[in-house]
């Protein structure tokens, strides 16, 4: 039983990590608290179910197109209301509100238009077949949330700490004005964090949807207390802290529900996130990652 | 001689009175949703009254004669606006009796006013506990679920054997708490052992944890009380991880509906929910009931109209019982009133509650749809 809980948990620690990868990169980059996170999470999954369901794409091409339209959406939406607070130099609150709102507004129309009631993606939308082995059992959605976790975690490393294009993140990241100062082009990286961390999002809720079945216009807002206590554990804007975080948290919760008891599973990320800002407020590993990513 | 004028004046009127009295309609008064999200509830409920009291009434109506006439009232889901409705039928309408509220919400607080009034009134679809306690006037036909569920788990326990099992329950919501307390009570008289109690919260997705734990167990089913966004999500990945398909799936009402085959596909076959109503319920009554809504307004009947239907039966038997209007003799007619309808046989117990869960249906999911727990279709 132990092998098997512990790949449940490792399961579920992906969905986490999956979800907290662009979260933790708006924070750290962008520098505003963008609560609307939690809602391209839900586009990106509906319009992967739209595309399904409607065009009849693969679960190979829905998924990219779901995240790009969760991308394009973030950035609409950063544009729309927090290029002018940051040009204002407006006060972190400000942006916490404004994001509030707009969160309340999107998951309001989404549901208009779709009904609170759950949703899948078609059956044979994607491979579902279970493996079992040494009698643990696995289903291909599931390894397919670790494998892209990891990858996209990799990818997003690679390009943060490895590309040009990563220097100017992380340039603005540490200071915008005096990134502008060196001519990096501070609004397109605004704009590009923003469409990355929006399609990480959307691709979460793809897969998250995809492993899980239940798509519903609020399953973003279940994720987003799991993503704060995911960020905050692995470090503001650190990528590799948010995907141990992530795992470390669905395996210790896993083996809480499974060897201790189901109802204290829910105490585990917020007991976690209160024991890091007591001992270690930077988070897993130190200094404001973030910004060194 | 003045005397007598006067006499035979007044014989003259009575038996005017008398001839008008024998073909005046007994007016009663529905308040039921019928515009707004809930009218899905209020809608096959007018429908089912219309039927019954156009059969009734086909059928040379009550009290030798006399037709029923059923006034409605629409509370489009508002207990403010149904209030005003149950103030309006009571005054103006002078109804003898009232049928409805829709929602049990709705009842808390027209229930206490008709109570004043002391006039009748009976749900047709509120379960919420505590309904009947709002005063002796208040009465209720629909089945609660605490009647339902020892039934289901009766059913399977004698059926297939089953001595011991796990229990799921979604702990942040009072439906699914009060639902569990109904199955560990029952699961406690029925002698069915419980190898554990798990938790999950109603907007988890992953189940898996608790799953495992329960798989490891070796139970042989498995009790669960969620809305069926969780009870769906649990059902898929049991059977993912491997629990096999003779460990069966026993669910309270949160299972009942065609979003369970929706979301679970396949693995929802198997699943066991107990109802109060089934369209498929092979006995005459029904099969007749079914057949002549069908043909009314084209579509199958629901839970909510077959309540409804018998509810106009009930209050027609007791208008006859009662031998008038009285609303004594009426409440009195009520309390004794038995009935056989299309959800079987129907008393009011004490407490103005249905006395009788036998007519409760074991339901089995098989290829994405119900049928009825043991018949083969």
């Amino acid at each position: 039983m132990l092998q098997q809980q512990l790949v449940n948990g490792f399961v579920l620690g992906a969905t986490y990590a999956l979800f907290a990868l662009g979260f933790t990169m708006m924070f750290g980059v962008l520098g505003v608290i963008n609560l609307t996170y939690g809602v391209y999470f839900a586009l990106g999954a509906f319009a992967a179910l739209w595309a399904a369901k409607a065009i009849g794409l693969s679960v190979w091409l829905a998924l990219p197109f779901g995240a790009i339209f969760a991308g394009c959406i973030a950035i609409v939406i950063d544009t729309l209301l927090l290029t002018r607070l940051r040009r204002a130099k407006a006060p972190e609150l400000s942006s916490l509100m404004v994001t509030i709102g707009a969160t309340l507004f999107l998951y309001t129309g989404l549901s208009v238009v779709y009904g609170t009631e759950i949703r899948r993606f078609p059956l044979d939308f994607a491979p579902s077949a279970a493996f079992e082995i040494v009698g643990v059992r696995v289903v291909a959605t599931q390894a397919l949330i670790v494998v892209a976790a990891l990858l996209m975690a990799a990818g997003l490393i690679w390009i943060v700490r490895g590309t040009k294009i990563g220097l100017a993140v992380r340039a603005v990241a540490e200071n915008p004005d005096a990134a502008a100062l060196m001519g990096v082009n501070g609004g397109l990286v605004t704009h590009l964090v923003s469409f990355m961390s929006g399609a990480l999002g959307g691709a979460a809720g793809v897969l998250i949807g995809l492993n899980f079945n239940a798509i519903q216009p609020f399953m973003g807002e279940n994720m987003m207390l799991r993503g704060f206590a995911v960020i905050i554990i692995g470090g503001l804007g650190d990528l590799r802290g948010a995907l141990i975080a992530g795992f470390l948290l669905g395996i210790i919760e896993v083996l809480t529900a499974g060897y201790f008891a189901s109802a204290a599973k829910d105490l585990i990320a917020f007991a976690l996130l209160v024991l890091t800002l007591w001992v270690r407020p930077v988070g897993l590993f130190g200094r404001a990652a973030a910004k060194r990513a | 001689m003045r005397i007598a004028l006067v006499g035979v004046f007044a014989a003259a009127l009575i038996g005017v009175a008398a001839a008008q009295t024998s073909k005046e309609p007994i007016k009663l008064g529905a308040i039921e949703v019928l515009t707004g999200p809930n009218n899905r509830y209020g809608i096959p409920a007018q429908r089912a009254f219309d039927l019954a009291v156009e059969e009734i009434n086909k059928a040379g109506g009550v009290l030798g004669g006399r037709p029923l006439a059923l006034a409605y009232e629409d509370s489009a889901g508002n207990k403010d606006q149904a209030m005003n409705a149950a103030r309006k039928l009571i005054g103006r309408d002078k109804v003898t009796m009232i049928l409805g509220p829709t929602l049990s919400n709705e009842m808390f607080a027209v229930g206490p006013v008709v109570n004043d009034r002391k006039i009748p009134i009976i749900g047709t679809s509120t379960t919420a506990t505590g309904i009947t306690a709002i005063g002796p006037w208040v009465f209720r036909t629909a089945m609660p679920e605490s009647d339902v569920i020892p039934v289901t788990l009766k059913t399977a326990r004698d059926r297939l054997g089953i001595k011991k099992v796990v229990v799921m329950y979604a702990n942040d919501d009072a439906f699914t708490k009060s639902a569990y307390d109904v199955m560990k009570d029952s699961l406690a008289k029925l002698g069915v052992e419980t190898l554990t109690t798990e938790t999950f919260s109603g907007k988890d997705t992953d189940f898996t944890a608790q799953l495992t734990k329960a798989k490891n167990l070796n139970p042989d089913a498995i009790v669960v009380s969620g809305h069926v966004d969780a009870a769906s999500g649990i059902i898929l990945q049991g059977r993912q991880l491997g629990i096999p398909k003779n460990v069966r799936f026993i669910g309270g009402n949160g299972f009942n509906s065609p979003k369970l085959a929706e979301i679970a596909g396949e693995a929802a076959d198997g699943t066991l929910v107990g109802s109060p109503w089934f369209v498929a319920k092979k006995d005459e009554v029904n099969q007749k009931f079914v057949k002549a809504y069908k043909e009314k307004y084209g579509d199958d009947p629901d839970q909510f109209a077959a309540q409804a239907y018998d509810t106009m039966y009930i209050v027609a038997k007791a208008i006859n019982a009662a031998g008038g209007t009285d609303p004594e003799k009426l409440r009195e007619a009520l309390q004794g009133t038995k009935s056989y309808g299309v959800m079987g046989p129907f008393s009011f117990t004490e407490g103005r509650d249905p006395a009788d869960a036998s007519g409760v249906v074991v339901l089995e999911m098989n290829g994405g749809k119900f049928r009825i727990f043991g018949e083969t279709s």
